[in-house]
Formats: structure tokens, sequence, C-alpha cells
């Protein structure tokens, strides 16, 4: 089995209007080579799915610049002016959710799930425009589970069926988005073949990704941000 | 010392063996700068490190090794990685025994306001809803007024609420605070500082017991 093909093949599964969920939590295992050939393709009138949009100029960020966004579902804005300021002036739609809520909506959508019940953020405005359940004694809000039409993941080592090992802190959100999308394209620093990878040390099934993409270079977004070296 | 260092210098006696522990974005990072290296703490960030070290310099930063700030950081003996999903897990079951987070806001009956001040900034959640409600304890770091000079710490907030009656303990550079039996009682004035001082600069009421003050 080969699913390895070049990030335009993979991306051209993307059409406009799509909602798309993208993996990573500040750079590590954000796919920066699946989102320039997303760019590139420029399909318009998408939904982002992102835990935050990078910081300005720098990968999800891009996108949304370019106007490729019409919507993003995210938990924290805070690292990005940029969009901030094109959210106030009303340039992108934003849905913020607490952040283990986004985890556990997309988990849900992967899972087969329609939703889950929680009482975070129960007497806050979070809960105003949610269904609220009764349970006995306790309230809590019906989240419901979020998927996407494409999730683009980023993993360090993958194998030709997909299966794949994320490093460090890149691992965050990709593996629930790459159980939570009707297409799966994963980029990867290293493509090695069927069999090479321990069993013990995949943490995505290869069942869950429909295209690999070996990334031809680490780019310079890729590095580490000298502005945030603060030892 | 500054303001910021004094609070973060108090917050550390906080801490103890053993405990798991989150360190929101801010005051509360620079805690680690004051950090006993005899406690056996476990520092948990939320984009999947349990046992997290402090930020690190240039030559040892990992381009796959942040804290949820973004700072590049050092992993201690005995770490974990783990998804968002897990993360929030270890968050909202119960398994962080205390978090330091900032404030715009408190409440007297210890509501917490500090994430969004509508119309003006709205930068989103993050972690600190499910760290404020789900955190066995919860202690605030923060300065004691705003910039005006108005209390932080007010009998009603004004601001949409991060989560109700989650605050335990209020760490300001003038004071500490404790919630007890839903009241606001004053437990230690700063150096720098006296009890009518912390009361003037204090808008929500007080139970002082001047006999049991202590001074940091």
């Amino acid at each position: 089995m080969n699913k390895s093909v070049s990030a335009q093949k993979a991306i051209s599964s993307i059409t406009d209007h799509q909602q798309i969920m993208i993996g990573g939590f500040g750079v590590p295992g954000t796919p920066f080579t699946l989102i320039d050939a997303l760019l590139e393709q420029n399909s318009r009138h998408l939904t982002l799915v992102k835990n935050e949009a990078n910081i300005a100029g720098l990968g999800v960020s891009k996108l949304i610049e370019n106007g490729n966004a019409d919507c993003l579902i995210t938990s924290h804005l805070g690292l990005n002016r940029v969009v901030l300021d094109l959210m106030n002036h009303g340039k992108i739609q934003v849905e913020f959710n607490p952040q283990g809520i986004l985890a556990e909506r997309i988990r849900c959508g992967g899972a087969g799930l329609m939703g889950f019940v929680s009482d975070i953020g129960i007497d806050t405005i979070l809960a105003e425009d949610k269904q609220v359940i009764i349970m006995g004694d306790q309230k809590g809000i019906l989240e419901k589970a979020l998927r996407a039409n494409v999730a683009l993941i980023h993993a360090s080592t993958g194998d030709l069926f997909g299966n794949l090992c994320y490093e460090k802190s890149a691992r965050n959100f990709n593996p629930a988005m790459a159980t939570a999308a009707d297409i799966v394209i994963a980029e990867v620093e290293e493509l090695v073949a069927v069999g090479e990878m321990s069993p013990d040390q995949i943490h995505t099934p290869g069942a869950f990704v429909d295209y690999v993409v070996k990334i031809d270079e680490l780019t310079h977004e890729y590095d580490i941000l000298e502005d945030y070296i603060l030892g | 010392m500054d303001r910021k260092d004094k609070i973060a210098k108090r917050a550390e006696q906080e801490i103890s063996t053993g405990q798991v522990v989150n360190l929101g974005i801010g005051i509360p990072t620079l805690i680690l700068k004051y950090l006993s290296r005899k406690k056996e703490v476990v520092f948990h960030s939320e984009n999947g490190i349990i046992g997290m070290g402090s930020h690190c310099n240039r030559s040892e930063a990992d381009r796959n090794l942040i804290d949820a700030g973004g700072g590049y950081v050092r992993l201690e003996a005995g770490a974990s990685f783990c998804d968002s999903v897990l993360s929030f897990a270890l968050i909202r079951g119960g398994r962080l025994d205390l978090s330091f987070l900032g404030a715009l806001e408190i409440s007297q009956r210890g509501d917490l306001a500090n994430w969004i001040i509508p119309g003006k900034y709205a930068p989103g959640i993050g972690g600190g809803m499910e760290l404020a409600q789900k955190s066995k304890r919860l202690i605030i770091t923060t300065f004691h007024n705003q910039k005006n000079g108005d209390s932080k710490i007010v009998p009603e907030c004004s601001l949409p609420l991060t989560a109700k009656a989650c605050v335990d303990r209020i760490i300001t550079e003038l004071a500490v605070i404790d919630m007890i039996d839903g009241q606001l009682q004053l437990k230690e004035v700063s150096e720098s500082s006296s009890i009518d001082d912390v009361i003037a600069k204090t808008e929500a009421p007080l139970l002082v017991n001047e006999s049991e003050i202590k001074q940091f």
C-alpha cells in the first residue's frame, strides 16, 4: 500500500466552502507545507479549525490574512494581533472554545459521537447560546461534536500506509484531528517503508490517514522563533 | 525586586513536593525562577507536557518543545508527552493539585474574570476556564490594582466571568487573601504595605483578624 502523493495532489481534495482542521499548537505540529499548498491552490470561503492562528505572517495566519477563510473555530488568538484585528473589523468570523472543549469536540467527531455534556463555562456567557442539559442536580452544556471535510496533520515520521508518530509537544491536536475528517492528509518529515515503524511507537494508525506527503524541505517556518527564547 | 517578582517569590511558597501544578501565562511563569531545588514538582503544560522544566536558552531550544505560551522549555526527568485531549482530561478529571492564573477582576465570593473585556480585549479563552473550574486549588497571582488605581478585588465582577467561586487564594504585591467560607480574609501583608493600606486599596470587604496577620 502506498498513500504517498505530492502536497499539490493531496490538497486538490479541498474545494471552496469546506471545513478544514489544521493540527498544531504554535509552531510545533503545524503542517506548514500543506498550508502553503492550500495557499497556492487558493481555495476560498473555508472554515478553519485550529487551536490558535499561529503568529502574524506564519502558517494558518497566512491563509486568514490572504482572505481564504470566512470562519475560524479556535481557542485563543492572544499571540496574533493581525488576526484579532481582522476579527474586530468583521473580516473573519471567530468562534472561541475552551481549549479542552475544542479538543474533546474533535475527539467526539472522530469517535462517531454526536456530542457530550460538560459543566465547563456553565456560569459564563459561553453557556448563553448553547443547550443546557439537566442531569439530576447538575447542569451541563451540550457540546456538539466537530468534524471536517479535510484534516491537515503534521507528524515527524510516517510510513507509506500512513502510520504516524509525533514528536514532543508537536503532538497536541494532531492525533484527534486525524480521526475527525472525511479526508486526512498527513505531512511527514521522514517517510519510511511499511514495517519500519515499531507498532508500539505508532500514535495514529494508518487506517485513519488517506494521503501522506513527504516534506521536501523544512522551511524557515518550522524553525525556532527567536522572540520566544525566554531562558 | 519589582512587583511581579515579589508576587512570584511569595507564590513559590504555595508549591510543595509531589504536586502536579499548572502555571498560567505571565506572573505565574515567573514562579519557576524562585522554585526551591528541594521541591520535586511536576509541571503540566496544556499543549501536552507533563514534567515540563523551565524556559531554556537558544542552544538548548528544540523546535518541537514549547510551553503553552510559546516559550522554549526544558524537560524534567520522568516527563511525558500527550495530546490535547489527554492533557485536558488531566485538568478536567481533577488531577491538577494546583494552578496559578492571573486576573482582571476577582469578586468577594471568589468569582474570577480574566479572559475578556468586551469591545476592547477578546483574545479567547484558551485553557483558563478549565483550569479555573477544575484545579483542586486555584491561586490568583496579580497586581492588587488596575493601572488606573481601581481595585481588582471587587464586591461583584463587572466583566464576563471565567468561572464562579473558583478562587482559593489571592497573592498580590500588597497582600495574601484567602477565600474562607465564602468570604475574603486578609492573611498576610507585604512588608512595604500595612493593613490599613490594603483595606484602602481593596474595594471588596475583607475580614481582618489583626492578631493573626503575618508579614511577607
